[in-house]
């Protein structure tokens, strides 16, 4: 496969050949052939944002946001500096694309970087890559050297007279700084504590200047855009979910790992490709979008299709892809009680309602897990919850709460169970 | 305070960022401080204070925040075990027993020798190779099995 054939395999292509991360295997499949007629032909920024418009590519790192749109907030004429920062801070628990993106198609998400700070009028781009692979980190700035070496970087790019430069900043244990205004904030030089919203990053984002922030296989996805047309991405999935997208498959699966299928993919047929349920066992649930979207039944799952409608339309969110897989050996309390921690572990304390409520949260659960829990703990627990969704700066909050309102939704009486008999039903 | 070869990586840091944004290479600065002394003490937060012109307290307010920066003395081998869900769906729960047993310590211990320091981890992004144990920040070991962590732990050595 190669970037000059418009096939599904829009960031992971390169996991066809032998040395899938090298510039040169890049630029022999098409690489960067994007950018040099973008700079030869000097494409107005217009055209380009409204291709990606046409593509209906929306952000992968979440939130679905229309990306054309949000390139479109870019204030035109601001004079000053302005940035590009793509968020490699990918620790979700289930999120494990943007890593391999790194590893095998590393200048895919340069190039595409390159396009969105020529689109913008950035100055300057940065990389907020996830502390925990750093040697991913090292990995990217190999290629940023190579990609400046071959004239892709700095000073005059590809003799267009435009400069720009990327940087990789490496994050260092801090799951909140996924979160966008966090992120900025790091980079900066702080500890990453969201910043209250408006202003928004495109008016005022890193150092004060407009700002735009996407995920990294939502850049990566650029040039494949502007080689193909939009048009093109939009007929790889289905009207408003455009293009393929890279899915993670953890959990209770034969091959645990990323699977780039078109949007609209039945989820039985991505179930297949990573080898189905351990064991031939019973699909007992499925959180279909990263920890933080809410857990639907494994029978529910069986009828949906993998893109952003179809997920939402079911009750929960496609988010980064995030496929957690869970067998009829899981017991949901056990498995809501360590999500439960991750969050309370991960506040940032700014904002009360999440940091007093995701501590509750967690010891109401713990102690409904180990054998303590009073009757009125699963009210409570609704309770809280309640008091901590849209009461909170970002939203670690709401995403904390998800996970304990649906897993009480569809399997409330397992946790009934366990306050009951202090013990698991599963098994018992 | 800190050695030219580490001084130099700083300043590759600094260079990043624009001139009057030196803060932004605390964290890079932070980690390449504690990559030489081993953890981050006092005297290293305030070395790296003095060197990007920032207050003391600023400099420990994100050295505190971060949980990969170790701001008390760890072992020679600092081991992270991501114990969240994908993991632990995946098998973790064996592997930490084998661990604990093997080194006689629990999460946030070290042995009397100073050699392992063990610590529970979140999210470390990369679930579809778990479980995973984070080595000295750094290094990534992925597929443990109860089977394999012996193996594993007498290769540190």
């Amino acid at each position: 496969m190669s970037l000059n054939v418009p096939n599904h395999k829009v960031c992971t292509w390169t996991q066809d050949y032998d040395n899938p991360a090298s510039l040169a295997t890049y630029t022999a499949n098409g690489g960067y052939e994007a950018l040099k007629k973008i700079l030869a032909e000097k494409t107005p920024a217009e055209q380009i944002i409204e291709q990606l418009k046409i593509s209906a590519l929306r952000g992968r790192g979440g939130a679905g946001f229309p990306t054309g749109l949000k390139w479109s907030f870019m204030p035109r004429n601001y004079e000053g500096d302005k940035y590009i920062v793509c968020n490699t801070d990918e620790g979700e628990p289930g999120t494990f694309k943007d890593r391999d993106i790194l590893r095998f198609n590393p200048h895919q998400l340069i190039e595409g970087m390159i396009i969105a700070g020529y689109t913008l009028g950035a100055r300057a781009g940065y990389n907020y890559i996830h502390g925990e692979i750093f040697e991913q980190y090292q990995s990217w700035e190999r290629a940023l050297d190579e990609a400046r070496a071959a004239g892709l970087l700095g000073n005059n790019i590809l003799g267009s007279g435009w400069n720009f430069d990327l940087h990789a900043h490496h994050g260092y244990g801090a799951y909140v700084c996924g979160e966008e205004t966090a992120l900025l904030e790091s980079i900066e030089g702080k500890k990453g504590q969201p910043r209250f919203k408006p202003p928004f990053p495109a008016s005022y984002g890193l150092y004060g200047k407009p700002t735009t922030i996407n995920n990294t296989e939502t850049l990566a996805s650029v040039p494949w855009i502007m080689r193909h047309g939009g048009q093109a991405f939009l007929d790889l999935g289905k009207p408003n979910n455009g293009g393929s997208k890279i899915f993670s498959v953890s959990g209770h699966v034969e091959r645990p790992g990323n699977y780039e299928v078109r949007m609209g993919t039945p989820f039985s047929e991505l179930l297949e490709m990573a080898g189905g349920v351990r064991g031939g066992r019973h699909l007992k649930a499925v959180i279909p979008g990263g920890s933080s979207v809410p857990v639907l039944p494994g029978a529910t799952m069986m009828e949906l299709t993998m893109d952003y409608d179809s997920i939402a339309k079911a009750g929960s969110y496609l988010g980064a892809g995030s496929v957690i897989v869970m067998d009829d050996t899981v017991c949901m309390v056990k498995a809501l009680e360590r999500l439960a921690y991750f969050y309370f572990e991960e506040s940032c304390g700014q904002c009360t309602p999440c940091r007093e409520g995701t501590g509750w949260m967690y010891r109401v659960i713990h102690r409904i897990e180990h054998g303590q829990g009073r009757p009125e703990d699963l009210d409570l627990l609704m309770s809280v919850g309640t008091n901590i969704s849209g009461r909170t700066i970002c939203a670690l909050g709401d995403a904390a709460v998800g996970p304990v309102h649906s897993f009480l939704k569809h399997f409330r009486n397992e946790f009934e169970y366990h306050i009951e008999h202090k013990r698991c039903m599963v098994g018992a | 305070m800190l050695s030219t070869e580490s001084l130099a990586q700083i300043d590759r840091e600094i260079a990043k960022y624009p001139a009057d944004q030196k803060q932004s290479a605390v964290m890079s600065a932070l980690r390449i401080a504690q990559v030489e002394k081993g953890w981050l003490a006092p005297e290293s937060i305030e070395f790296v204070a003095t060197y990007l012109g920032m207050p003391t307290i600023a400099v420990y307010e994100v050295a505190s925040f971060y949980n990969m920066y170790d701001l008390r003395p760890v072992g020679a081998h600092k081991l992270t075990v991501c114990t969240n869900i994908s993991c632990q769906l995946q098998g973790v729960d064996a592997v930490v027993a084998k661990i604990q047993a093997k080194l006689g310590i629990g999460f946030g211990e070290t042995t009397p020798d100073g050699r392992f320091t063990l610590k529970e981890g979140e999210c470390f992004g990369s679930c579809g190779d778990g479980p995973l144990c984070l080595h000295n920040n750094h290094t990534l070991h992925t597929r443990l099995t109860a089977d394999n962590v012996d193996a594993f732990l007498e290769g540190l050595k």
